[in-house]
Order: C-alpha cells, then structure tokens, then sequence
C-alpha cells in the first residue's frame, strides 16, 4: 500500500488515480501515522510556507519512515520541502533532509515554468529506469532546488538556468516535474518507485 | 528547454447524460463530435499535453454532470486537465478541482470580481487558475487605450465576457496584465475576430499579450491548420496553442499537427 500524504493542499486525485491506473494500492493519509505503507508520496501544490506550516505536523512520522527504510517520494514542492529553506518563503524551514536552498528562477524566461520540458540523465537510479536523456515531463514551478551535495541529482532539466529535475539519496527520492501528469512516460517513474517499495 | 504544448479543446453540452462535446459552425449549426471523456482519452492517447473543458451548457444546473465528466477522465487521461465554465465562486472551483481537475479556467465571474483570482489563487496555487481572456479589435482609438499597431491600422482589444455574447469596455492587455498581478497563472486568450474563422490565431494579439506578461500564454481562435500553430510560435511568445474543430472532426490528429510542428523545428514533445 503507498501512502499519500493529505496535509490538505490542493489535488491529491491526480496522484491517486495514477497510482490507482498502474495497479498500485494508494491510500490517502490526514493522520500523522504511516502504519502498513510501503512507501510514501508526499504531493505538492500551493507556496512553500504554506506547505511546511501543515506538513510540520507529519515531519516526525515521516522521518521515522524514512529512517526505518520505507521508499519515498516528493513530488513538485513535495521536493522542495525536502530541502533546508525556500526564498519563497524567508523564515519558514523545511524538513532539511536533503541539504540546500529553493531559490526563484531566473529573469527572462516564463515565470511559471509551465509546461514539458526534457530531462539530461546525471545518473543511473531505479527510480528512472526506461527514462533516456530527452524524455519530456510535465513541470508547474516558480523555484528550484540547489542541493548542496551535486550527487543527489539523478537528472536535470533546463528552464534559463539548468536544475534538479529528480534528486535521489538512498530511499528519499523526489521529482521537479509531476509524473501523475506525464503521460505514459510518468506513470513509468511511478511504477519503478512502486517496484522499489516491493523489494 | 521548455516545449510549445498543443492543447485540445473540448466545448461541452451537459444537457445530456455523460455530456456531449460540440462546436458551432459559423455561429449557426451545431455539430456533436462526441462524448467528453472519450474524445478527451483519445486526444490523451495521441500525445496532447493537456486536455480543456468548457462548459458552455446555456443553464448551470448540470454541475453533477461536469464533476462525472472530469471524475471518468482523470482515471483515464494523465496529462493536466483545465475545467472552466460557470465557476462563480472558491466553492465551485472546489467542487471541480475535487472531481479531478488540476486547473480552472475563469472569464466572466473574474470579469465581475477580480478578487476571485486571488482567492482562487491563494488556495490551490497560481499553477491552478487560468484568466480566459475573449478579446475584440476596435478600431476606434480612444484616450486611455493600450493601442497596438496591427497590419490593419492601429487598434486596442475589448474584453468581452458572458460567451462573447457582451462586452465590458476593458482594456483586454491591462486586464490581462491585471490578471497576472491578482494571481493568475496562465492567459487563455481567444481571439474573437478569429475564432471559428479557421484564418488561423490573431498573432498580433497574441503578441501584444505574450511580450508583456511573464506567466504563460495560450493563443487560441481560427486554428485550422498546423501550419497556423507554426505562425503563432514562430512570431510570438506563445507558450501554447489550442484548438477544438480541427481535431474534433479528423481533420488533424494531435499526433499529425506535432510531427509537422517538430519537422519545422519547433520545441515539441513527440
């Protein structure tokens, strides 16, 4: 059964109709208590303050979780709050798992980036299994992540500046662009990280 | 690097039960191409990056209709959906949003109360709400107009609103621009000269919106050829192209218009 994460922020039917669509046993979750999930994917839309102020209620089940060595997977700001801080929102700290900051993108270019866009392969991971090196997914972001670690980047993408499009370390994994909004090629990324949490 | 997105549009009569997409011709005879989820599942299938519904159902009691329309597609269809029509209010996008749709689309009622945009806004993410913009060319140059030189003389564009049957004197390029600011996270701006012409998009006025905003633009109105949606990412910002007839009634499949698009080079998801 995979978890998904309810902290009351927008659309979770996406998620959980892909999930559904690839076989996989999704359950929505509002209680901080992960018990019987074999993974976790925690969903994302709306600013990060927002996001941290109702996630920090599940920061602690959730990191049990991961440290007892269930899959996981952020998803969009889901991503982000993996990370220490977010421009987006001074003063509000994220989980600050995966160390590094959220900053805007830059000037010039379509603010948000809204749309496909191609990945560049840094990595070899489960998680991308069957992806190659130009494959398009979807992506709806004003901020990217900037890991301090660069060996936690399993792809990139390029939106005026190149970024994490897919961070992985050990059974923490997140993805920039949705891919419960990817077509085929998403419900693929799903179904490894669904793999992952049957091993 | 960022993709153009090709975005099938479905206009669709609630009337009936599961719904019926249909498409004036010429303003006068109605054609049906179909049921919603079908054709939307069949757009999915031949590579459309996203999916609108419109409903454009003359009486709103249908509600129930459109929330199973979306609920069977998103099952089917995962690519963004964008739902618009007769959302007055934060409950009614709930409403569509909790049937399954990632964005809505808002004309009329944020015409009536900008401040819609933002609540909207500020709940589910500027990614979530799109400002359907129906623009008009007047020729009349009045004081206080953002006026556009065009191959036709100078002009500015009229915001019109209840399904183009009124206008508003609003200024569409400050209204757009207006739309940014309150939270909006994507124009659809629809031509009205062109729409239902098959002349192909108003590239003036997709200009003239897309070179001022930094949040992304849909050109829509008088798509016919994908030689048109060529035109319109050749010589604007646009970051996608829609189009409804032309897909509805085989004269292009999605698949089609991106083959020809990618084979003149445009940045395409194949």
């Amino acid at each position: 059964m995979i978890a998904i994460v309810n902290y009351g922020m927008g659309n979770l039917f996406s998620i959980y109709n892909a999930l559904s669509k690839i076989g996989a046993d999704p359950k929505v979750f509002t209680e901080p208590r992960f018990e019987g999930a074999d993974g976790i994917v925690i969903p994302g839309v709306g600013s990060f303050g927002m996001c941290m102020s109702r996630l920090s209620q599940f920061q602690e089940a959730l990191f049990e979780s991961l440290q007892s060595g269930t899959p996981m997977l952020g998803i969009c700001i889901g991503m982000q709050v993996l990370f220490d801080r977010s421009m987006e929102s001074p003063g509000a700290r994220g989980f600050g798992w995966i160390k590094g900051d959220v900053v805007r993108l830059p000037e010039g270019v379509t603010i948000p980036q809204m749309g496909w866009n191609n990945l560049s392969m840094k990595r070899e991971v489960p998680l991308l299994e069957g992806i190659r090196d130009g494959d398009m997914f979807y992506f709806v972001h004003s901020y990217y992540c900037l890991p301090e670690d660069p060996s936690v980047v399993a792809a990139t993408t390029e939106h005026g500046v190149e970024m994490a499009a897919a961070v992985i370390r050990d059974n923490l994994s997140a993805t920039q662009f949705h891919p419960e909004k990817s077509g085929a090629k998403g419900l693929l990324i799903l179904e490894n990280f669904v793999r992952s949490t049957r091993c | 690097m960022l993709a153009r997105r090709i975005i099938p549009c479905l206009d669709c009569d609630l009337g009936v039960p599961q719904g019926r997409v249909v498409k004036g011709i010429e303003f006068k005879q109605i054609r049906y191409a179909g049921i919603p989820w079908e054709l939307a599942a069949r757009y999915y299938q031949q590579g459309a990056d996203e999916i609108v519904f419109l409903d454009i159902t003359a009486s709103h009691e249908r509600r129930e209709t459109m929330t199973d329309v979306i609920k069977k597609t998103s099952e089917e269809v995962f690519v963004p959906l964008a739902v618009g029509g007769g959302i007055n209010s934060l409950e009614d996008a709930r409403e569509v949003f909790n049937a399954g749709a990632d964005k809505i689309t808002l004309n009329t009622a944020a015409l009536r109360r900008p401040e819609l945009i933002s609540e909207i806004s500020d709940s589910y993410g500027r990614q979530a709400v799109v400002l359907a913009i129906d623009a008009k060319r007047r020729y009349n140059l009045e004081e206080g107009r953002e006026v556009i030189s065009t191959a036709r003389g100078d002009c500015w564009f009229e915001c019109s609103y209840y399904g183009g049957r009124r206008f508003t004197g609003i200024d569409a390029l400050a209204w757009a621009r207006k739309g940014e600011e309150l939270g909006a996270g994507e124009i659809l701006l629809t031509s009205m000269d062109r729409d239902g012409t098959y002349d192909g998009f108003d590239i003036e006025l997709t200009d003239a919106v897309s070179s001022r905003l930094m949040i992304p633009v849909i050109a829509s109105g008088g798509c016919a050829h994908a030689e048109h949606m060529y035109q319109v990412f050749d010589k604007t910002r646009a970051s996608a192209a829609l189009a409804a007839s032309i897909f509805h009634f085989n004269e292009w499949t999605v698949e089609g218009c991106k083959q020809y698009l990618a084979q003149r080079g445009v940045n395409i998801r194949i």
